[in-house]
């Protein structure tokens, strides 16, 4: 289980998180979802140890992490799939996704782990990682490695960014899969109506605090209802 | 030969037997040669050096002219000239290894010439390394000039491995008619290390290229200088990268010169410096590494 107490982190004088309160089963699919600046990222960041919270503790699996590193905490078993994943020129796709299963694996294995985002594997595995790649290709091998982990806990911000709808519909196949699958918490950040749906529990954060927190069949009309009335007010989405 | 000619062969070299022709020089001495049907290796009567001759239409010959030094105080320049044949297609083998245990310097400078007849392609490799844990200083100086006529290709890798105190790298060329010329350099220093690199290209044919790539990593309080001059006098096309990273209190110089001197060159240069990237680190980090080993994971990638 996966606890955050009294998590508060401001920055430029702005409180980014006021005084966050969350428990996190095990085995659990959860998505975080609310508007823009409302801190979903940095609680994603906070629990991977990306970024450090001014003040409350993360406590994982029982133990204490909030001054843990963040290898440390992978280590533990958290995972993370960047939003906008990194690049490195030279390390190429089947550097990434061995370094990502934390062991020698052959092509063919790897080619198998980015077939099931649907990338032609032969095509990719060889090339760098590096701005020769698309962002929706980049995504798809970012999420591809970091379900391959199997980690206890794997943090996922905004999957959906930057892909097509194709690759979309392939997406939501690999979260179904690892929801039916995995005996891992996934906590994905989301916008998207079909990823919510398929969630066990929903977090809607707002401001900067959790203005609610349940199982999906309660808040799932109330988030999708919330979040047209946020769009039809003029907010970005 | 003793075991420490094998290891600085093997080292820069990668093999522990040459297939193909070969010349192995140690301290200012030809010590071993093999001449093959389609490769003839020949003694230079005015100046240090051989001439390699490789015939027309020779079709995956492997060339391998290693040097090793492993007295102090040497000061070795060599002369080697590459003359390929119409049609040839060659692998060449080339590289220095230097092994100081005293306080003298040690240094090779090797000028190699490379003259390709139409339509030869040449995969040229070379790899410099030092070794050795005397004072003396482990210097390099390689030579590279480049003649290519029409429809010739080079392919130049250049490997600086590491333990050279002191190297100036000098590669010119002039690439006729569709011939190219591809340079890729990979380059690490450390320590009070020093290393300059210059490029020297003229574009003079119809449909002629160069792509020079430099991938660099400067560590500690050495420096290093890279600096190109592309001229473009025909239709051609040039692409030279320079990339560094750059650590501790390491500086890194990139000068570029591209000149058109004619309207359909089309001439790029693209240079980055910096340190390594903050989020490659947190990334790498999210996988279980550790900081150095990621810093370490994102250099071996960087120069692999």
């Amino acid at each position: 289980m996966l606890e955050l107490k009294n998590i508060c982190f401001t920055r430029d004088n702005r409180k980014i998180l006021d005084n966050i309160n969350l428990k996190l089963d095990d085995d659990k699919f959860i998505s975080i979802t609310g508007p823009n600046g409302s801190g979903k990222s940095t609680l994603a960041k906070i629990i991977m140890g990306i970024e450090k919270p001014d003040s409350g503790q993360v406590i994982f699996e029982g133990k204490d992490i909030t001054n843990m590193k963040i290898n440390e905490r992978a280590k533990l078993g958290i995972g993370f799939a960047f939003q906008s994943p990194v690049k490195f020129k030279g390390i190429t796709v089947f550097d990434i996704i061995k370094l990502s299963a934390g062991r020698e694996m052959t092509k063919a294995e790897a080619c198998e782990v980015l077939s099931s985002v649907g990338l032609c594997a032969r095509e990719y595995v060889d090339r760098e990682v590096d701005g020769s790649l698309s962002g929706g290709e980049l995504k798809r091998i970012e999420i591809a490695s970091v379900v391959s982990r199997n980690s206890k806990f794997t943090i996922f911000d905004e999957p959906e960014a930057g892909i097509d709808l194709w690759s979309f519909n392939n997406l939501i196949k690999v979260f179904e899969k690892s929801r039916n699958n995995s005996k891992g918490t996934i906590l994905i950040i989301s916008h998207q109506e079909r990823i919510l749906n398929i969630s066990d529990d929903i977090i809607l954060l707002s401001g900067g605090k959790v203005e609610d927190f349940g199982p999906k069949e309660e808040l799932f009309n109330k988030v999708v209802k919330e979040s047209a009335c946020y769009k039809l007010q003029g907010g970005d989405n | 030969m003793e075991n420490v000619d094998k290891n600085l062969l093997e080292t820069i070299s990668g093999e522990s037997e040459y297939k193909g022709a070969y010349n192995i020089r140690k301290n200012g001495k030809g010590i071993e040669r093999k001449v093959t049907e389609n490769t003839n290796i020949v003694t230079k009567e005015d100046v240090q050096g051989i001439d390699i001759y490789v015939k027309e239409n020779a079709n995956y010959e492997i060339v391998h002219i290693p040097v090793i030094i492993t007295e102090s105080g040497i000061k070795d320049v060599v002369y080697n000239d590459f003359h390929i044949g119409k049609n040839a297609n060659v692998i060449i083998i080339a590289g220095c290894g230097i092994h100081n245990d005293h306080h003298k310097d040690s240094e090779h400078d090797g000028i190699h010439r490379f003259y390709l007849e139409e339509g030869a392609r040449v995969r040229y490799i070379e790899k410099h390394y030092g070794e050795g844990n005397g004072d003396g200083k482990r210097i390099l100086n390689p030579v590279t000039e480049v003649y290519l006529k029409d429809g010739a290709s080079l392919e130049m890798e250049s490997y600086q491995i590491k333990g050279v105190d002191s190297t100036i790298r000098e590669t010119k060329g002039k690439i006729g008619e569709n011939a190219s010329f591809i340079v890729t350099e990979k380059l690490m220093t450390h320590g009070n290390q020093v290393a300059k690199t210059t490029f020297d290209v003229e574009l003079n044919g119809d449909n002629s290229k160069a792509q020079v790539t430099s991938r660099s990593v400067a560590t500690e309080n050495s420096s290093q200088v890279f600096e190109s001059k592309i001229y473009g006098n025909a239709k051609c096309f040039s692409h030279v990268e320079c990339d560094a990273i750059i650590k501790d209190n390491a500086k890194v110089t990139s000068i570029p010169e591209i000149t058109a001197n004619n309207i359909d060159a089309n001439l790029i240069h693209e240079a980055a410096i910096g340190k390594i990237a903050g989020d490659q680190l947190i990334k790498l980090m999210t996988l279980g590494l550790s900081e150095e080993e990621a810093e370490k994971q994102i250099i071996n990638g960087f120069l692999k």
